[in-house]
């Protein structure tokens, strides 16, 4: 069959499942938006292609699929830049379509020609430029091969004008993928599973330390038996919430810089750390050579690389999480009762639960927002986050309960992440409510998402924590540069609720302690619409406990 | 700090070269030399890579190099049996009064006179690192006037391959 290059692109698109994808159209890319003018693939139209990214991702976040989206060559290509690196660091399955100039004009500092494979190199898991209408659908099959299995991550192909619009006689790719320098992780080392048995049976304080990982395998049920199986206290990262539910007895929530009391100290005084999917951040660790100083420890990740990079570990396991926790729980029989390890962590936890002060300025606390939206939601919301403040506030006080709904920018930490991951969010999974806990700073850096979520008519809301401040940056300046707030103070700001209803949202606003549940409860209602709801909150609020830069795990500030 | 030599077998593709040395920039590993060349197979090239670090290093170098999708196999060849070679060639500055003294050494070396210029010499010399670190030592008195060295290649002795 007669099809030209894009044609091709979107059969192949069908073939692996695509039915959503985020984009912005260009010259380069003509092409492609008219076939697509004739396909069933529904394409989100963003207000910018870095919205288009971060929505791409956000949808593989909470479908598990892998996010796929297109943006124009040159300008449209480099704006795409940061979501492919915020999905690079953070592990997640996309596949970015680039136009290209056509192939006789590459090199040639051609009009709208950016170089995007080689500033991509360092930040996607591969890129490939396609050369020839022929090798598309091979690339298109290689492309989502790579991008999903072993350790998922962002794959971009850059596809040069004329590549799709040559026609050629179409012949499927048929078969499984192969590439002699890619495979498929299987299995793992089964001497190492039956010493990482050895170590849980005779552990007398162990704890687990799960992430994203877990998440990407799928393995929380797994996760949540060898807990329960064996009575192990379980401390997620950032990347991990959700993997075991926040209110589960033997949870100790978030581990690290921001982490709880409870969680930082069990891992500085357990025997056992039991590392599932997890890469030990400088944010989680801290100081290293204090971290789980007292600790045997296990690790299980798919990538091999991942294995003592930052720390040396005694029982190594290169595997899924899935497969891996599986054999494990298998040789493992149950425990009852509690144990003195139990007691001790019980008593930290009661000694210093998570806990903030009233507003010295009369004003609404921020994590009681927070609190509030937990309150209403249930724990079954998905909540996304842009970077700072109310990244960690809401890590700290929306308790999860189900993986897959707490949507960040962990290792790049992308300010003006959460609401176009939110857009990708809900149109991935219209059912349930969609939540961005956002600072003042950040929602201005994707604001223009506002028009896409109006447009397709998208009830998520935007809960602004509007602390007049680039919050988290003035907090590091309060605690460590004598007070000097420079250049942190952002009071001149738009009127919100204005710029809310200027492009069809709802907009709110809420001043006062006893207004947030009854905001709450009415923008939760509307769904046909975005709502942003603009809190304006204790202007200096700091996030606590905190383990400073480089600091011990064992010595937090606040919250004792 | 310790060096290691790595043969690594790509896929004879645009753009290798530029994934490889971008890791080592990003990871901040410091390689010493990289060659690059066609091997038996046209579709696969080998670099030979030495590359300094503790034993930490060389295994996160591995493991990284593992990772880029274009390489098949690395194996580190420091502690095999293996014939390394580099090529080096000397511009060195010579006048009546020296020649022959340079060509002496130049024979001990079991290097060689390529070509003869009025005030001097380009020696060419093969030999492993220290043969060639020797030669450049023992002509540098009479002034270096270009010197350029290809790098390492190196190749597994008998029966073993670079591939195993
Ligand atoms: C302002 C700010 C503050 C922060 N503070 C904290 C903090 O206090 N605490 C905290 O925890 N984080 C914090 N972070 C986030 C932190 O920077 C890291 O992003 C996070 O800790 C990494 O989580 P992770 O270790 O779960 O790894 P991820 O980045 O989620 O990586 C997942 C790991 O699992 C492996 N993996 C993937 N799939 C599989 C599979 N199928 N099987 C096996 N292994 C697999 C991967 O190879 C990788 O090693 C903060 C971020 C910001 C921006
Ligand atoms: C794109 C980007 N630029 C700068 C930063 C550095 N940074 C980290 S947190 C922060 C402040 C965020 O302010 P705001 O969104 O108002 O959130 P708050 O901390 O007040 O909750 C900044 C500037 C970043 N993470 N991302």
């Amino acid at each position: 069959m007669l099809l030209n290059g894009a044609q091709i692109l979107l059969r192949c698109l069908k073939e692996e499942g695509v039915d959503t994808i985020f984009g912005y159209p260009g010259g380069a890319v003509l092409p492609i938006y008219d076939a697509l003018y004739d396909s069933d693939i529904r394409h989100i139209l963003t207000r910018h292609e870095q919205g288009a990214a971060h929505a791409a991702d956000g949808y593989a976040r909470v479908s598990g699929k892998v996010g796929v989206c297109i943006a124009t060559s040159g300008p449209g290509a480099t704006n795409l830049v940061t979501g492919i690196a915020t999905a690079y660091m953070d592990s997640i399955p996309m596949v970015c379509f680039t136009g290209q100039v056509a192939t006789p004009l590459l090199g040639r500092d051609a009009f709208q020609e950016a170089d995007i494979t080689g500033i991509t190199l360092p930040i996607t898991k591969h890129n490939y430029l396609v050369e020839r209408t022929e090798d598309v659908a091979r690339v298109v099959k290689e492309a989502f091969y790579i991008a999903r299995t072993n350790r998922p991550g962002p794959v971009v192909v850059d596809l040069p004008k004329d590549v799709m619009e040559g026609t050629i006689d179409f012949k499927p790719v048929e078969g499984e993928v192969n590439i002699r320098s890619y495979r498929v992780l299987k299995g793992f080392n089964s001497g190492q599973v039956i010493a990482a048995v050895d170590l849980i049976k005779n552990a007398q304080q162990p704890v687990i330390y799960a992430g994203g990982g877990v998440i990407a395998s799928n393995a929380s049920q797994e996760l949540r038996e060898l807990a329960e199986k064996r009575k192990i206290p379980v401390t997620t990262t950032l990347m991990g919430m959700g993997s075991f539910p926040a209110n589960h007895y033997l949870s100790l929530g978030m581990l690290g810089m921001h982490g709880t009391r409870y969680a930082n100290y069990a891992v500085g005084e357990c025997d056992v750390l039991v590392a599932v999917g997890v890469r030990f951040d400088d944010r989680v660790t801290g100081k290293i050579e204090t971290f789980a100083s007292h600790a045997r420890i296990i690790h299980i990740d798919i990538d091999a690389a991942e294995i003592g990079k930052n720390v040396d570990v005694d029982v190594p396991i290169v595997g899924r999480v899935k497969e891996v926790l599986q054999a494990i729980n298998q040789r493992l029989e149950p425990v009852d009762g509690m144990s003195e390890w139990h007691r001790t962590i019980e008593r930290w936890k009661r000694e210093y639960p998570l806990r903030y002060g009233p507003s010295c300025e009369g004003r609404i606390m921020p994590q009681h927002v927070v609190e509030k939206i937990y309150d209403l939601t249930q724990g079954e919301a998905i909540i996304t986050t842009e970077v700072g403040q109310n990244q960690m506030w809401a890590a700290q006080y929306y308790k999860f309960k189900h993986p897959r709904r707490f949507l960040s920018s962990g290792g790049l930490g992308t300010m003006g992440y959460g609401f176009p991951a939110a857009i990708g969010a809900k149109i991935a999974c219209p059912d349930l409510p969609v939540i961005d806990i956002a600072g003042d700073g950040s929602i201005q850096m994707n604001i223009q998402e506002l028009a896409t979520a109006v447009s397709y008519k998208l009830p998520i809301v935007v809960c602004i924590l509007n602390n007049q401040f680039l919050g988290m940056v003035r907090q590091w300046q309060g605690l460590f540069y004598g007070g000097r707030y420079s250049y942190t103070d952002i009071s001149y700001q738009p009127d919100f609720v204005k710029l809310a209803e200027a492009y069809g949202a709802v907009g709110m606003r809420v001043k006062e302690d006893k207004e947030v549940d009854a905001a709450l409860v009415e923008a939760l209602k509307v769904d046909d619409r975005p709502v942003l709801i603009d809190f304006w909150v204790e202007k200096e609020a700091d996030v606590y406990p905190m383990v400073p830069p480089g600091g011990s795990l064992a010595n937090m500030l606040g919250g004792e | 700090m310790k060096k290691r030599t790595l043969s690594v077998v790509v896929e004879n593709k645009p753009g290798v070269l530029t994934r490889v040395t971008t890791l080592f920039r990003r990871r901040g590993y410091n390689i010493d030399s990289l060659t690059v060349g066609a091997t038996e197979n046209p579709s696969i090239s080998r670099m030979t890579i030495v590359v300094q670090g503790d034993a930490r290093v060389i295994e996160q170098v591995t493991k990284q190099l593992y990772k880029l999708i274009d390489v098949i196999k690395i194996v580190d060849i420091t502690k095999e049996r293996a014939v390394e070679r580099e090529l080096v060639l000397i511009k060195v500055k010579a006048d009546n009064n020296v020649r022959s003294e340079i060509v002496q050494i130049v024979d001990i070396f079991r290097a060689r006179i390529v070509d003869i210029g009025r005030n001097s010499l380009i020696v060419e010399a093969t030999g492993d690192s220290n043969k060639i670190d020797a030669i450049e030592d023992s002509l540098r008195p009479f002034g270096i006037l270009e010197l350029v060295r290809t790098g390492l290649v190196a190749m597994v002795r008998g029966g073993g391959s670079n591939e195993k």
